[in-house]
């Protein structure tokens, strides 16, 4: 049996965040009525000419920092031709031979824990360029219907080397790249609007072999589930074919998700030649250094240098650093909270993020940005078991308070609910008193030797106390009276 | 360099222009021309000159990103040949 290595190189089109189009001001809004954003640019009407919208060159900017590419000082606009009703000048305007962003890298992270490895996935280049409009193929009476609102939204496509050798380098990817241009704020990242879409080159050889295999390239997949299912069946289809005795045809295929199979939507015969020349009617974009550093000034601190300044400055593990710099919002909540609590309190900041907000979002299908308790409120609950007003227990109950806006703050919802914990060691023994004199029957249990009728009178006590009592401090006076 | 008949077919054909074979044996005429031209031109010696991806030596110029455009959909889609529920309809498309 031979061994077989799976080479994947991933290009993606990333629509970027701007009000208007790249070479028209009309909107780039999601789901407006059909053809209301397109204007005369947009519908390819004759004379009208296009004008390059600075917003789509800040974001192409801002994408080259962030993976340490570089930013060309010039590059060029080239006309891609090829016919397609939803295109209607007959040609995509892209970039060819001289894309803004050369080069790059993004670093994935793949597995977990302890386990867990780096690779770095090489970049070719990332070009602007605009997208094309909606076909709906329903039926109109036999015909297709023409929607140009999108006609010239502005694109980044992100070009890899062929870096990858798995379905799951491939997802790594893709989801490194997904949170890159989220944190980096050129792009929603919203898949299901289209706002987020990969291609995957899939080529095997035999390992050992130098030369790569032909490839097949797998359009459109706008969900990271589809892309490995696309993917992990692509390989398996090559190598099948291969085994029989077949060669692979260099292919566009696209996956087809209800039965998890690739099928070829066109081959090399009728491959487009897409004839680019530099589009006459856009000059050489220029972008001087000045332009760059104020950009770069004004970058945010990126995922990486921010998961490891939260290792060093909060003493975190290379996990928690990780899931709380999964997104921008995710790691400006997690500070907000700290900045309240206080640096002491940063390990149990982590665990309420992660742990018990994450699951109380998850239990109401709510995103970060929508939960009803703010990063400054868990600061000031954390801050509140930290310095031991309230115990873990009672603290669950003040979040989930929190939560239903039962009070402005931690702070306020212990005062008003009583949850204050009883420190005062006289008031505590008064309770356990009673709870021994409630007890006899288990205080003579523990006396004849059962441990387990000591724990139960703690738990006596702990009720008697409504929970607001420090466990610690009940079992200490419990044991001094028992003892 | 010259072409070949089938050469000017193909790119009659990805240019969706139908052309007779006379017409196909003429253009070929015309595009060598074209082609001799060329040769001409590639004599210079450019050594060292950087191609210019435009005949002016300018910048392109910016415009910020702001929405000015207003929805004109009804005066645009009164010179199309068909439109129902505000799209344009095309003959069937699949591929």
């Amino acid at each position: 049996m031979k061994q077989w290595e799976v080479v994947i190189g991933i290009e993606t089109h990333v629509q970027l965040s701007t009000q208007s189009k790249i070479f028209s001001g009309s909107s780039t809004a999601f789901g407006a009525e059909p053809n209301v954003q397109a204007n005369a640019v947009d519908i390819a009407l004759p004379g009208v000419l296009p004008v390059l919208n600075k917003g789509a060159v800040d974001c192409a900017i801002r994408f080259g920092l962030a993976v340490e590419a570089e930013v060309a000082p010039k590059s060029v606009f080239a006309r891609k031709n090829y016919f397609y009703p939803d295109l209607p000048k007959g040609y995509q305007i892209s970039q060819y031979e001289l894309p803004v962003v050369v080069g790059g890298k993004v670093n994935i992270t793949l597995g977990q824990g302890d386990t867990a490895t780096e690779k770095t996935i090489n970049l070719t280049r990332a070009h602007l360029e605009e997208d094309a409009g909606k076909s709906l193929h329903e039926d109109f009476h036999g015909k297709t219907g023409i929607d140009l609102n999108r006609a010239g939204t502005p694109l980044l496509e992100i070009v890899t080397e062929p870096d990858m050798r798995s379905s799951a380098e491939a997802v790594a990817y893709a989801k490194a790249l997904h949170a890159l241009v989220r944190w980096i704020g050129i792009c929603d990242g919203n898949m299901q609007e289209g706002s987020f879409r990969c291609d995957a080159n899939v080529s095997v050889r035999p390992l050992g072999q130098k030369e790569f295999g032909t490839r097949r390239e797998i359009k459109n997949l706008n969900s990271f589930r589809f892309m490995q299912q696309a993917i992990d069946y692509e390989v398996q289809w090559q190598i099948a074919t291969i085994e029989d005795g077949g060669r692979i045809e260099q292919a566009t295929v696209l996956f087809d998700p209800d039965t998890g199979e690739t099928r070829a939507m066109r081959s090399k015969e009728d491959a487009h030649d897409y004839r680019y020349f530099p589009d006459p009617d856009l000059l050489p974009l220029i972008i001087d250094r000045d332009w760059v550093e104020r950009t770069r000034s004004a970058m945010p601190e990126l995922p990486a240098a921010k998961k490891q300044r939260f290792m060093a400055d909060y003493n975190l593990s290379a996990y928690d650093a990780t899931t709380l710099t999964s997104s921008l919002e995710i790691a400006d909540y997690y500070e907000a909270a700290v900045a309240v609590a206080g640096n002491a309190a940063a390990k149990p900041c982590a665990n309420w993020v992660m742990v018990d907000l994450a699951a109380r979002l998850n239990k109401d299908g709510k995103e970060l940005a929508d939960s009803p308790v703010s990063a400054a409120q868990l600061g000031g609950l954390v801050a509140r078991i930290a310095d031991n007003t309230i115990s873990n227990n009672i603290a669950k109950k003040v979040f989930e308070a929190l939560w239903n806006g039962e009070g402005r703050s931690a702070d306020e919802i212990i005062e008003k609910q009583g949850l204050k914990q009883i420190t005062d060691t006289g008031a505590i023994e008064a309770l356990i008193d009673g709870v021994l004199a409630a007890n006899e029957a288990m205080v003579a249990e523990f006396r004849a030797g059962k441990e387990k009728a000591f724990n139960a009178l703690v738990g006596q006590a702990m009720k008697a106390t409504k929970g607001k009592a420090n466990p610690q401090q009940v079992n200490e006076l419990l044991r001094k009276k028992l003892g | 360099m010259s072409l070949t008949l089938e050469q000017v077919r193909r790119v009659a054909h990805l240019a969706r222009i139908e052309i007779s074979d006379a017409e196909a044996q003429s253009t070929l005429g015309h595009l060598n021309g074209i082609f001799t031209l060329i040769e001409e031109m590639q004599a210079v010696d450019t050594q060292g000159i950087e191609p210019m991806a435009h005949a002016q030596d300018l910048a392109q110029r910016l415009r910020a990103d702001a929405v000015t455009e207003q929805n004109r959909r009804d005066a645009f889609q009164a010179v199309a040949p068909e439109t129902e529920a505000g799209l344009y309809l095309v003959p069937k498309v699949i591929e």
